[in-house]
């Protein structure tokens, strides 16, 4: 239920633009792999190459080559949405659809996927919302509106409906940015709990968090506003937080910089 | 939400103390009501804007009870102008409903200007708004969602502007206009097309009649779609349009194609938008005049066939029949208006309560 990723010089467009610049990594199957680095350098745009959500955009393209199980993600034979099926992704912002009951989002994958027999549903729902630490706060209230949740539910109620359609790899951009810290320990705790089943890649802001949840990390960052967001160092947690091999990465995590 | 903050609450006044040459140390929001008001100078000219001393006093003239004033008077003066429309009409009409010889909610013919035997009712007129308007909603609705659907999510930006101007061009031709097209210059596909719609589909009630064909529900019906559908179109493709991109990304991240997106993420939301829309579209359909005192055959006649020369509508007869009414007949002709006002309150109604159904999913939407 885990998959390694590899990128080869994943490069990135906003039209002409040029976001992400040769980013190359392996992620490993079964593990929390953090992306730092200040604002604007990329990491949002690389997060969404790997499910292929960049080129929703209009104009927006990735060149490189992305791997998963050594399968190429952007090969033209290969469905688009099987890609996202296989890779989840939970927002910054918590979105839940709001015309939906807790119990339709959830399950908004599966019916997706075809599945229409109500007992596997039921089964699948609450598996999903057990692992999102959900399950207590609402198996009353299953047909009542996901919109109406406090924040962090919500967001524990996306991390839900990823992983109901048991996906290889989540993806998470910034999930805890627009939470309280209560909420945000309760996602942390989740993602440690995830890994044991899922590929986790965790864009955050947070150099805590990251040193707290990640077995790895990856530090991005942008010479000057308007240049592509590179690769400045990849590696350990542990590594990165205390004995970073690169100036750069240390002035940051310090707070020297960004 | 952000919280008004008030001159004097404890974040402005201690951000303004911090600068303001009298120290007064204001700390929370009950110690600033407690200092005395002639130390303020809150509406002196050195004043912090924040409101370095005492909290001023409400000011009794300013532009803010102008504008309560303004709103409250407009508002009071639409509903006296309606309530005496409203006077008017029944004054008008309950005469002539006393004068009715026949029952104006069930009698079929209307001949009201009979000097001795006046027969009216408004059972065919009533039946024949209706009808024409929903067959004109089956024609245009889907039509209409899916160039919307189309100019919101699937056409290039350039070329959903231009089509959506063109949209609204559409919107903008007055109804006669619709109505002598649709007399002139519909009439003879129409009549074609009843022939071959009875031939093939004869055994559908709706095209059981064999001729003559021509000016029926039909044609008038088609006109009515194409003046309800720039309309619908427009609408919807705002609603479409303001659907969150978070939650097509949502959709799109679980794998739905394109248009399984539209229809969990984009659909729903837009759901009682839609509906307005739709509604407003049939409130064009109902109130519609010209166009259907023109293309329509008149007539009592109540069936369920619309390709059979006739079919009348209430405004239709109304355009058709005030000029050479009497007293009684004009005062018939405002009964029918009321009738008709009311069979667009109740859709109104109806609407309404579908949209208020399911208000809890998609208060953020309406
Ligand atoms: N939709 C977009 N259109 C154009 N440029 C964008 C868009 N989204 C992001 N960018 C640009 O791409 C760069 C990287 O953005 P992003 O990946 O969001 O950074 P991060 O997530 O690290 O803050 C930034 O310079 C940003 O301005
Ligand atoms: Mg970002």
């Amino acid at each position: 239920m885990a998959k390694r990723i590899e990128a080869v010089g994943v490069t990135a467009y906003y039209g002409a633009f040029k976001a992400i610049d040769g980013i190359s990594m392996v992620i490993e199957p079964k593990s929390v792999t953090a992306l730092i680095g200040p604002s604007g350098c990329g990491k949002s745009t690389f997060l969404r190459s790997i499910n292929r959500m960049h080129e929703v955009l209009p104009g927006a393209r990735v060149e490189g080559k992305l791997t998963i199980d050594s399968q190429d993600i952007y090969a033209r034979d290969v469905d688009v949405t099987a890609v996202r099926r296989t890779i989840g992704m939970v927002f910054q912002r918590p979105n839940p659809f709001p015309t939906m009951s807790i119990y339709d989002n959830v399950v908004a994958g599966l019916r997706l996927g075809g599945v229409r027999r109500k007992s596997l549903l039921d089964d699948a729902c609450e598996k999903a919302l057990r692992a999102a630490n959900l399950w207590n706060e609402v198996h009353t209230r299953l047909n009542r509106p996901g919109a109406g949740l406090s924040g962090g539910q919500q967001q524990r109620l996306c991390i839900a409906r990823a992983i109901a359609v048991e996906p290889q790899v989540v993806l998470m951009d910034e999930p805890c940015s627009a939470l309280d810290p209560i909420s945000t320990l309760a996602i942390e705790d989740l993602i440690s709990e995830l890994k044991n089943q899922y590929t986790i890649i965790i864009v955050t802001h947070n150099m805590q968090q990251a040193a707290r949840v990640s077995d790895r990390t990856a530090f991005f960052s942008i010479d000057k506003t308007g240049d592509p967001g590179r690769l400045i160092e990849y590696a350990e947690t542990a590594k990165i937080f205390t004995n970073p091999s690169v100036k750069k990465t240390e002035d940051y995590i310090t707070g020297r910089f960004g | 939400m952000s919280q008004p903050s008030f001159p004097g609450s404890a974040e402005a006044a201690s951000a303004a103390s911090a600068d303001s040459p009298n120290d007064l140390t204001v700390q929370d929001d009950t110690r600033a009501v407690d200092i005395p008001r002639h130390r303020s100078g809150g509406r002196g000219p050195v004043a912090p804007m924040g409101g370095g001393g005492a909290l001023p006093p409400k000011r009794r003239f300013g532009a803010e009870s102008v504008f309560r004033w303004f709103t409250t008077g407009a508002g009071t003066i639409v509903l006296v102008i309606i309530v005496a429309i409203a006077i008017f009409l029944i004054v008008k009409a309950v005469p002539a409903i006393k004068a009715d010889k026949a029952n104006f909610l069930t009698h079929f013919e209307w001949f009201p200007n009979d000097p001795t035997d006046p027969k009216f009712g408004i059972a065919s007129l009533a039946f024949g708004t209706v009808f024409s308007s929903a067959i004109a909603l089956v024609l245009a609705v889907p039509v209409a969602l899916g160039i919307a659907l189309c100019l919101s999510h699937y056409a290039h930006k350039r070329l959903a502007n231009g089509l959506g101007f063109l949209i609204d061009l559409l919107a903008a031709v007055p109804s006669i206009v619709f109505g002598l097209w649709g007399r002139d210059y519909l009439v003879d596909p129409v009549r074609q097309l009843s022939g071959w719609l009875h031939k093939y589909f004869g055994w559908i009630p709706l095209f059981g009649s064999d001729g003559p064909y021509g000016k029926s529900i039909l044609l008038g019906s088609l006109v009515l779609a194409i003046m309800v559908l720039p309309i619908v179109t427009s609408l919807s493709r705002e609603v479409f349009r303001q659907t969150p991109g978070m939650n097509e990304e949502a959709a799109l991240a679980l794998g739905a194609t394109k248009w399984e997106m539209i229809r969990m993420a984009v659909i729903p939301y837009g759901r009682p938008g839609l509906i307005a829309s739709v509604m407003l579209g049939l409130g064009r359909a109902l109130g519609e005049t010209i166009a259907l005192a023109l293309t329509l055959g008149g007539g009592w006649a109540v069936g369920s066939d619309i390709i059979h020369d006739g079919g009348n509508s209430i405004a239709a007869n109304i355009a058709n029949g005030f000029g050479e009414a009497n007293d009684i007949g004009r005062g018939a002709l405002i009964a029918s208006g009321l009738v008709l006002f009311a069979i667009t309150l109740i859709v109104n109604m109806i609407a309404r309560a579908i949209v208020y159904r399911r208000r809890e999913f998609i208060g953020s939407a309406v």
